[in-house]
């Protein structure tokens, strides 16, 4: 999520690949250094979830996608 | 509705029920129940750009309001996107967004009257929903 903006993709890959895994996990952490929030949307077809992740390797395998939100503060 | 909330919607759309995609469309806000579960006895209604507004499910007795914004570099977040943040925290990280947010009793911000006419809305509408 970019304030102004909406969402924009910022890298994509598949995992199992070494190089992709590599330019995912730096967008990963770059994106958490700037203090974004992770989270990885889930559903069962019924039930809709966000599973959150601070490390990359907290992805589940199978995730299609992380979204990245700016982290909280009280307002 | 200009093309970031569009592409905002777009997201939410893709994350989020289809119900409670419809609720931000037709109502303005969507209803999370507490710790996941409609079991807990209580919920948040989550409105763009205003505090999350905690409710007892039974009676919809207000609880309490929680000011929380997202880090936003002097922009806001489209609405949808700033909807959604607090979807996926409440869902994600609700005792970590809870102790973060300053609270305040019911009435600091969002007005009472306000919420339970929407809370109101919320019961027609999903009776109009199972009926349709």
């Amino acid at each position: 999520m970019k304030p102004g903006h909406g969402d924009v993709l910022l890298a994509e890959g598949d995992p199992e690949l070494a190089e992709e895994e590599e330019r995912l996990i730096a967008e990963f952490r770059r994106q958490l250094d700037q203090g974004m929030w992770a989270a990885v949307p889930t559903t069962d077809g019924v039930r809709h979830e966000a599973v959150m992740v601070r490390e990359f390797t907290e992805v589940p395998r199978d995730a299609e996608r992380v979204v990245f939100y700016p982290s909280a503060a009280g307002g | 509705m200009d093309a970031a909330e569009r592409r905002a919607r777009e997201l939410l759309r893709s994350v989020v029920s289809a119900e409670d995609f419809s609720a931000y469309e037709e109502l303005g806000f969507i209803s999370v129940p507490g710790r996941g579960d409609t079991a807990s006895g209580y919920a948040y209604l989550l409105y763009p750009h205003r505090p999350l507004v905690a409710y007892e499910t039974a009676g919809g007795r207000l609880l309490s309001e929680y000011c929380v914004r997202f880090e936003d570099e002097g922009e806001r977040l489209p609405d949808a996107d700033d909807v959604l943040a607090k979807w996926i925290a409440v869902h994600g990280r609700e005792h970590e967004l809870i102790a973060t947010a300053n609270l305040n009793r019911p009435g600091h911000q969002v007005d009472p009257g306000h919420v339970s006419r929407d809370l109101a809305r919320l019961r027609a509408w999903r009776v109009a929903r199972i009926g349709a």
